[in-house]
């Protein structure tokens, strides 16, 4: 793994040692800083962040959520969310357009046979078990989105879990098999409503309780599932949202992987 | 600090190390999922499940395939 000796030096290039003498100075006032800093921290588990505390303390009675997280991120801090929501929502819309069928490429038959490859066909065992996973894994993004506000989880652990089951049937299955239960459409559309209902029932808190992203739906009773007021809805906004686009994102993936290939003739490489 | 949270320290820093040392870029994809895994156990056991569930998925699921799909693409000459 270490280089054995010096590679050959270019004109203007600092030779090996100095480079070397240059990290062991580094190395060592970063060391020194940083075992300053730790001389300096709490003790392990010793908390005084006040803020945390406050909320641990109140977040329940308020709020009606009993997951003192998703009450921060859906309550407290909702209009973070928004930002960090839209952070993906971006990413995603970039990675679409760079991705996007350029101009000297056209799309192939959709193959998974690297050339030089013999590729083997899916074995039974693993058809079976992803067809048997799918389902289950569905539900159990479903139940932590739903669930976001009484227990670990919510809308963006259950859409990420959520379009993982999608991976799954490509495992299991085909790219063609794979196309037929992923109707981009829909999924862009899925992926924008998302999107697009965590603001809107930011300005219904606008319309209703006079500030942007405020509750304004009955709190309910503590525990229940239909408790903790917009909670739930901004959960399964931002479920969708996430589903959308990790979908989005791997099927742009596996079409440049397996379909799009460049023209043959012309075309700088 | 608990016997569990010792353990996953462990088994971070081993799985980190492991991920540099593996310098074929197919086999280290293969260990960054098994260390996406790993740090979340770490972050169940030092009582941050939420943020355990989205590394489970992100860093063992999410982000491997991406790299192995990306390596398909960039091994795949074209015809």
């Amino acid at each position: 793994m270490s280089a054995a000796g010096a590679p050959p030096r270019r004109p203007g290039e600092i030779s090996y040692a100095t480079r070397r003498t240059m990290f062991l100075v580094a190395g060592a006032a970063f060391a020194a800083f940083l075992l300053w800093g730790l001389a300096d921290l709490p003790a392990f588990g010793d908390y005084h962040g006040v803020y945390g505390l406050t909320l641990n303390r109140v977040a329940v009675e308020e709020t009606h959520a009993t997951s003192v997280i998703t009450a921060v991120n859906f309550d407290y801090r909702a209009f973070d969310t928004l930002g960090e929501e839209f952070i993906l929502f971006a990413a995603v819309l970039g990675l679409a357009l760079l991705l996007r069928e350029a101009r000297d490429e056209e799309a192939g038959p959709p193959d998974d046979d690297a050339p030089g490859r013999v590729a083997s066909e899916t074995s039974a065992a693993v058809r079976v078990a992803t067809l048997a996973l799918v389902g289950p894994i569905v539900l159990l993004a479903l139940y932590i989105t739903a669930h976001g506000h009484l227990t670990p989880g919510g809308g963006f652990q259950g859409g990420i879990i959520a379009a993982s089951a999608l991976l799954l049937v490509f495992l299991g299955g085909e790219y063609v098999t794979l196309v037929r239960v992923r109707p981009l459409p829909l999924v862009e559309i899925a992926k924008a409503a998302g999107a697009a209902s965590y603001v809107l029932i930011g300005v219904g808190g606008l319309i209703f309780a006079g500030s942007f992203l405020e509750n304004f739906l009955p709190r309910g009773t503590v525990g229940e599932l239909l408790s903790a007021g917009t909670m739930p809805l901004l959960s399964f906004g931002v479920g969708l949202e996430v589903t959308g686009g990790f979908v989005l994102l791997v099927s742009e993936f596996l079409e440049q992987a397996l379909v799009v290939r460049r023209r043959r003739a012309g075309g700088p490489r | 600090m608990t016997a569990v949270q010792v353990v996953a320290l462990g088994l971070v820093s081993v799985g980190a190390w492991a991920v540099v040392v593996s310098r074929e870029p197919l086999r280290q994809a293969i260990v960054a999922s098994f260390y996406g895994l790993v740090l979340g156990v770490l972050f169940m056991a030092f009582q941050a499940p939420d943020v355990a569930l989205s590394n489970i998925v992100i860093g063992s699921v999410a982000l491997p395939t991406i790299i192995l799909l990306a390596l398909a693409r960039i091994g795949r000459r074209d015809e």
